[in-house]
């Protein structure tokens, strides 16, 4: 198959409506410039699908495996004979699943802004920035060498910069787009620092070449890593562990997990695409784009699966306590993101031991679609409601139906209900850790329980409990805000019917799509626990929750706050680094480094002021230092010469 | 090809301003002969590649050779290769960028203009010179400039920073004389005879005792002027204290003879010696560059942010030098070029929003964005390109920095090259402070509800030299990140003649 014809339009094209949005937006495009972003956005989403078409259908296996192409390859900046960053594209099953779910996500997006951010004063710019964000987005699931793929990570990380900050004179937004970045940044050294190890050990930046040093037992490379270790760990955990960092940061894992919640002061749709679809799956993204070298290193792969499992379990807790919707959805993002990263840490190679790996990758796919759905909805609440705040809603379904029949499909959809598509992939994801990891299958089963609760607490509080009169209601959106919750809606009604499996797996050959019906009952049973649990509380108005929260006390309050993990970073920062470090550093500048070279400046003038009285220009005094210096240096020779 | 032109041109465009009258005719003649500049420039770098690509591969070219003082070998000796290219396509463009943003410069302009064209002038002849004597003698004309541009046009305690950047450098020059002078003693050119000439000290093999001896003055000497730790506390009070285009000039060029000079004169002449020593640059390389950062994060004034992060980066420079591989070096000439580019632009908004608000206090500003929005955006992207943000020059820079650097495979380089690394996140914050708090954010408001101060009648963004001058250097910045192929190759061949003086040393693997 011929792709370096068309491949490379895909990302390149919303880099143009980038230059193009940010250079003539704001003044001369304006209302047109959301017209372009989403003729471009179209484009680039059909043009992700006929490259998938074309590499699943026409393509297909050859010798049996999906084959990982390289359609474009050109070197960017050349290190030393064998480092180089290539700028090039990588087509292998899941870079291909991933820009049908960029641009797809994004293009509902697009279409989703158009009529949300009417009337925005920097229309075009939000425009320039989401085309920014879809560019990067892509180049990075498109990546074919290491370095590119952190080229367009940081890409990635300014445009949520850019999109968080978006309202700029907000003081809130301003600090959250702060936050997001130094902590991304603070992840993408370790992610530096990893891809540095791991260049310098395999002798290339190549992903297939890297992954291909890497895991061939007999390749010298190899060994190297693998038997040189720094205190006590080899060089390889060292490199993958640190590369994981980097992913965590950008997925927002526990303890680098802290900008998310706060990410939610970019505008709504910004959100969805952002920080709920996309971007934050770079972390799943990158582990599984290194899965082969994962695979063969146990104890990265551990950590991967903590790191995964406590998330996931740590934001489904605090889920529970949020009252700000936005925030409720952030950490339901976070929870299930875990769930990914702990999916892939139980897989195994190939066959049914690879489950954990295809189902990581297929709830990847399906959150796309409800987590998406579920920020639009919460958008489209928001315009209506005016807060962010659960308390300020209730009863909204009489209003807004189509929201609400959508929202209550993404629901079921994350809490796991069948037919909805978060059932299956969640349904693979346990069924991978329990035949791996007993453990992690029941903190990913209670887990899953929670989600039911919290998503429903959150469904009935918004769209049944107390009713909420709207005075100025002016219909539930326009048509270009309705669309894309409808197509959203139908999708995650049914893209669980996808026979996933067939298509991606660790070992690329594909395995049989089987459902495990018995397996399924229990966490069914939790998913409905949990649906029952927040129905009883929330479904009409009543002091039950109140009492509820009263009672657990402490344990409430330290969930509503999150734990204290913002406080403990807060800390360090404030107090450690500004304080200990920072200052210090700038008073020992101005006072001991620079105070030495006033002092030496300022000795030279004394001095010189001293010995000026030396040169009198009287004869006679010049005369008694002559003799004087004789004499001085008369003695020296008779002491030398003895 | 004749390299003279780029010190003719200059020379003849100040000399023309001197019968100038008014300060219209002053701006105008300046503005044309530093787009001649700018043009000559690139002529020669299209003659530089024609040549390259039509096989010639010698060390140096367009030389030119004559005796100019024979009683002491001193030669008027230029060539070109491409490290100069890189450094001289630098200085293009940070004189046509500070030519335009000097346009509303009224107190006494003529003389202004003129020094400016002067200190072109003198780092133009100090990037081709071939001979050391010829060397130090540009870079002299280089420094005094630029003690006059502070102390007559600058502002704050302009006296005392005039003073204070004028001494230090002198020392530095100072220092610098001494290791040309020791060099030179101790050369022999066969018959006896000593010589200036660089290219043929570079064949000699001057004794490993006398390197040691001269190497520091030269390195220190020169690296005075590239902000070395712990002699770079001229680099915050110069900066503040000098008025816009000087603080380009000062930041994008001035500093970047230093690393030049730390990298031709004293690395590539004394070789064995930069071994020796590598260790200690790179101690105070690592030093700057955190320490740097972190004593920016506690600046408020934005011209003192700038100037300390000058100190970090210009750290990676003489880091790259330090480490010695041929990646490190190319990095390290990148990151000149980068930082030359990058801190101009800098300034230069910075410059715009002094005029504009008589701040430069971060906490009294805010919400610039909302008035002031191609400033603010010339701003952001300056602070992008700082912290390195991929598409940028400075991430290029680093980056080959980096590698270069993890060559080696020494725990000591390695922990170095982390504290680099390291810098990065440091670099984000306080970046992100400054743009958070100035640029972003709400308009401060006075009791009257008007923004204070802010406006000064007419227009409030930028004027059309403004955004010229903006706009020259985005270029040049985006260039180099978005394609730093052509750099690569420029700087390339270059530091492989470098690396076969530094080479004969040690082979590094």
């Amino acid at each position: 198959m011929n792709y370096s014809s068309y491949i490379a339009l895909i990302p390149l094209l919303p880099l143009a409506s980038f230059i193009l949005l940010g250079l003539f937006g704001r003044k001369y495009l304006k209302e047109l410039s959301g017209i372009i972003g989403c003729t471009v956005l179209l484009i680039s989403t059909v043009l992700s699908l006929y490259a998938a078409y074309n590499y699943f259908f026409i393509g297909g296996k050859v010798n049996g495996v999906y084959p990982t192409l390289t359609a474009v390859k050109y070197t960017w900046l050349q290190f030393l004979p064998s480092l180089a960053i290539d700028m090039g594209i990588i087509l292998d099953p899941i870079s291909v699943m991933m820009i049908v779910v960029v641009s797809f996500v994004s293009l509902m997006v697009h279409i989703y802004s158009l009529g949300y951010m009417k009337g925005e004063e920097r229309f075009g710019t939000y425009y320039s920035f989401l085309s920014l964000f879809t560019f990067s987005m892509l180049g990075l699931v498109l990546a074919s060498n290491i370095f590119q793929i952190y080229i367009f990570w940081e890409l990635v990380g300014i445009s949520s910069y850019l999109l968080i900050g978006f309202y700029y004179d907000r003081p809130s937004a301003v600090a959250a787009s702060k936050k997001a970045f130094v902590v991304t940044r603070f992840a993408d050294l370790g992610f530096l620092i990893g891809i540095l190890i791991l260049g310098f050990q395999a002798q290339t930046l190549d992903f297939n070449t890297l992954i291909q040093r890497l895991t061939d037992t007999q390749s010298p490379q190899l060994l190297a890593i693998a038997s040189t270790s720094f205190l006590g760990v080899s060089l390889l955990t060292w490199a993958l562990t640190l590369v994981f960092v980097g992913g965590a940061g950008k997925s927002a894992m526990f303890p680098l997990h802290i900008w998310l919640p706060d990410a939610m002061e970019g505008p709504t749709p910004v959100s969805a695409l952002i920080h709920a679809a996309t971007m934050v799956v770079a972390g799943v993204y990158l582990v599984a784009r290194l899965f082969p070298v994962f695979h063969i290193n146990g104890a990265s792969l551990h950590v991967v699966t903590w790191v995964g499992a406590i998330s996931a379990f740590l934001a489904a807790v605090i889920a529970c306590t949020q009252t700000d919707i936005k925030r409720v959805l952030a950490y339901s993002t976070m929870s299930q993101i875990g769930y990914m990263m702990f999916s892939l840490g139980v897989s195994g190679w190939g066959g049914e031991t690879g489950l954990g790996y295809t189902g990581s990758m297929f709830h990847l796919f399906t959150h796309a679609f409800f987590k998406s759905l579920l920020f639009l909805c919460a958008g489209a609440v928001i315009h209506i409601a005016r807060s962010n705040e659960m308390k300020d809603m209730g009863g909204l379904r009489r209003f807004m139906p189509i929201t609400h029949i959508t929202f209550l499909i993404a629901c079921l959809a994350i809490a796991g209900v069948p037919p909805f598509a978060g059932f299956f992939s969640k349904e693979e994801i346990l069924f991978a850790a329990w035949q791996n990891n007993q453990v992690i299958y029941v903190i990913g089963l209670v887990t899953s329980g929670i989600t039911a609760f919290y998503m429903f607490r959150l469904y009935f509080s918004i769209f049944w409990n107390k009713e909420k009169e709207l005075y100025d209601f002016h219909g539930e959106g326009t048509f270009s805000m309705k669309l894309p919750l409808i197509i959203l809606g139908i999708g995650t009604a049914l893209v669980g019917f996808i026979p996933f499996s067939n298509f991606i797996s660790a070992d690329r050959k594909g395995l049989p799509s089987e459902l495990h019906l018995t397996f399924s009952i229990v966490p069914v049973t939790f998913a409905i626990i949990g649906i029952f649990i927040a129905y009883s509380l929330y479904f009409k108005q009543s002091d039950r929750a109140q009492k509820l929260s009263d009672t657990l006390g402490g344990l409430y309050r330290s969930t509503y706050r999150k734990f204290y993990i913002d406080e403990i970073y807060l800390f360090v920062t404030r107090k450690i680094i500004f304080n200990l470090v920072g200052r210090p550093a700038a008073w020992i500048d101005r006072n001991i480094v620079d105070g030495t070279m006033n002092g030496i400046a300022w000795t030279t003038g004394k001095i010189s002021v001293l010995i000026k009285g030396v040169q009198s220009g009287r004869v006679q005094s010049y005369a008694l230092y002559f003799f004087g210096g004789i004499v001085v240096l008369v003695l020296i020779f008779l002491y030398l010469w003895k | 090809m004749n390299l003279s032109l780029l010190i003719i041109l200059p020379l003849l465009t100040a000399l023309a301003i001197l019968p100038l009258k008014a300060s219209k005719q002053v701006r105008v003649v300046s503005l044309v002969g530093a787009s001649m500049q700018f043009i000559l420039v690139f002529i020669l770098l299209y003659f530089y590649w024609n040549e390259r690509s039509s096989g010639n591969t010698s060390v140096m070219l367009f030389e030119n050779n004559y005796p100019w003082y024979a009683p002491l070998h001193i030669n008027y000796h230029v060539g070109v290769d491409g490290i100069s290219v890189a450094m001289i396509l630098l200085t293009a463009f940070v004189v046509l960028a500070g030519v335009l943003v000097s346009w509303n410069v009224e107190k006494l302009s003529k003389e202004f203009f003129f020094l400016l064209l002067l200190l072109s002038l003198g780092a133009y002849g100090f990037f081709i010179s071939l001979d050391l004597f010829t060397l130090f003698f540009f870079l002299e004309v280089a420094v005094i400039p630029k003690f006059l541009l502070i102390g007559i046009w600058g502002s704050g305690r302009k006296e005392y920073s005039a003073m204070k950047l004028a001494l230090m450098l002198m020392t530095g020059s100072a220092l610098v004389f001494v290791g040309l002078l020791g060099l030179y003693f101790n050369t022999n050119d066969g018959n006896g005879q000593h010589t200036f000439d660089i290219l043929q000290i570079a064949q000699m093999n001057i004794p490993v005792s006398i390197q040691k001896i001269f190497f520091p003055f030269a390195f220190v000497g020169f690296g005075i002027f590239g902000a070395l730790f712990p002699f770079h506390t001229w680099v915050p009070d110069g900066h503040s204290s000098a008025p816009t285009a000087a603080s380009m000039f000062l930041a994008g060029i001035s500093m970047k003879l230093g690393g030049y000079g730390c990298l031709r004169v004293a690395t590539f002449l004394m070789p064995e010696a930069a071994h020796q020593y590598s260790w200690i640059i790179i101690v105070l390389a690592s030093i700057a560059i955190l320490y740097g950062a972190f004593a920016t994060m506690m600046q408020t004034d934005l011209k003192y942010i700038n100037a300390y992060s000058s100190v970090s980066h210009c750290g990676f420079v003489l880091l790259g030098i330090g480490m010695l591989t041929k990646t490190a070096i190319t990095g390290a000439v990148m990151q000149m070029v980068s930082h030359g580019l990058m801190t101009a632009l800098f300034f230069a908004s910075i410059g715009m929003i002094y005029d504009r608000t008589h701040t430069r206090q971060v906490a009294q500003l805010g919400g610039l964005l909302k008035i002031m929005p191609f400033i603010s955006t010339v701003f952001v992207i300056a602070g992008l390109c700082s912290l390195g943000l991929p598409g940028f020059s400075g991430f290029v820079a680093e980056v080959t920095v980096f590698m270069g650097s993890w060559q080696h495979a020494d725990n000591f380089y390695r922990i170095a090259t982390i504290i680099a690394c390291a810098s990065i996140v440091v670099t984000a914050v306080y970046i992100l402070r400054a743009v958070g708090k100035a640029i972003m954010g709400p308009l401060p408001l006075t009791a009257e509800g008007s923004p204070p101060h802010l406006w000064r009648g007419g227009e409030v963004d930028a004027r059309w030299n403004e955004k010229w001058a903006a706009a020259l250097l985005i270029v040049g910045i985006v260039m180099i990140g978005v394609a730093p192929f052509w750099l690569n190759d420029l700087v390339t061949p270059g530091t492989e003649t470098m690396m076969k003086n530094i080479g004969k040393v040690v082979m590094l693997k």
